[in-house]
């Protein structure tokens, strides 16, 4: 066993068990965990046998093996990029309702505080 | 009919109070509400104080975050009319019955107030001309009629379009998508002659480097939303 192989088996295997740690202390969220299971899965995969990417690369018509590893590791962080773009967009709508709601509540508060009688002002919060 | 002023402010502390009164003087009929963009300074505090309602959010949304809170608050306080008024002392509370004419009689769900409609109105920076006249342009294609000043923020709206605003408003320069929007909802919108001051305080949000950005930011938006759903 070469030199590499031991690196990529190490940096891979890494890679796994980070992945496995975070879900385990519920850092990484299921739905994410999956995609990243698979993906570290994949490359660990990859790194156990040369002759995998050398199947897969022959049977695309890939002349060069590395290319494709390339090809597939641009193309996972672009779709993922991009999912995070739309997760991204919900999150701050989702965060500009809250805003509004809360301003909204807070308006109906301090109506039922001045119905209430002048306590108002003492009790506006300071920013 | 019950009419709501939204005021949405943005660090207007010092022109705030000349608005309101202003408010008070020339629009007495209609409820005033300011809405707090997460000011730094004392807005929502003097706001308060001069005794209207405020709308204060937790951090700075941005004008259309700001205006659409304004639109929930009237649609769930069942106003029938909401204009939008900027906080910095611009606008000119005697012409709200310009905007409201059309609102009130039922010809119009959306007025909006134009400085070029009347002769010898407001004359903008050349720079800034530029990008106003392609906006008209482009607008007044998409919506069929003349539209001449697709920026204006002072509008009047009924009940049907608050509805909508409520539940659907752009966010970053919100003027010029909502015509758009509304138009393709199948909305009647009219733009009114208004005479506007030259601003008090602060400055436009909208600078003269940024202005070529938020042209292109304004058309792509205007493009996606004719192609959405």
């Amino acid at each position: 066993m070469d030199l590499l192989k031991i690196l990529a088996m190490f940096g891979s295997g890494s890679v796994f068990i980070i992945v496995i740690e975070l879900i385990r202390r519920g850092r990484l969220k299921e739905r994410y965990s999956l995609l990243w299971l698979c993906a570290s899965a994949l490359l660990l995969l990859l790194s156990l046998s040369r002759g995998v990417l050398e199947y897969l690369s022959h049977a695309l018509g890939v002349y060069y093996p590395p290319s494709l590893l390339f090809l597939l590791a641009f193309l996972f962080l672009l779709l993922i990029t991009l999912h995070f773009s739309v997760v991204l967009s919900g999150l701050s709508e989702k965060n500009k309702k809250l805003a509004q709601e809360l301003a909204l509540l807070r308006q109906e508060l301090q109506a039922a505080l001045n119905a209430q009688g002048g306590r108002a002002a003492e009790r506006r919060p300071e920013r | 009919m019950t009419i709501l002023i939204i005021v949405p402010a943005y660090n207007e502390e010092k022109s705030l109070p000349g608005v309101v009164q202003d408010l008070r003087k020339h629009a007495a009929y209609a409820d005033v509400l300011v809405v707090d963009d997460g000011s730094c300074d004392a807005t929502a505090r003097i706001a308060a104080e001069l005794g209207v309602t405020v709308l204060r959010l937790p951090f700075n949304l941005g004008i259309g975050g700001a205006m659409q809170a304004g639109y929930l608050y009237a649609d769930r306080q069942g106003y029938d009319i909401a204009v939008q008024f900027d906080g910095d002392g611009q606008h000119k509370a005697e012409e709200i019955e310009k905007l409201l004419q059309p609102i009130v009689s039922g010809s119009a769900d959306m007025a909006a107030g134009s400085r070029f409609l009347t002769p010898g109105g407001y004359q903008a920076p050349l720079s800034r001309k530029m990008g106003m006249l392609i906006f008209s342009f482009l607008l007044s294609r998409i919506l069929g009629t003349r539209v001449t000043d697709t920026t204006s923020g002072f509008r009047a709206a009924n009940r049907r379009v608050i509805e909508y605003f409520a539940r659907f408003y752009p966010e970053d320069y919100p003027e010029v998508e909502t015509l758009v929007l509304l138009h393709k909802k199948g909305d009647r919108i009219i733009e009114v002659p208004v005479m506007m001051r030259e601003r008090a305080e602060g400055r436009s949000s909208i600078t003269a480097t940024r202005s070529v950005y938020y042209m292109v930011k304004v058309i792509l938006a205007v493009l996606v939303d004719l192609f959405k759903k």
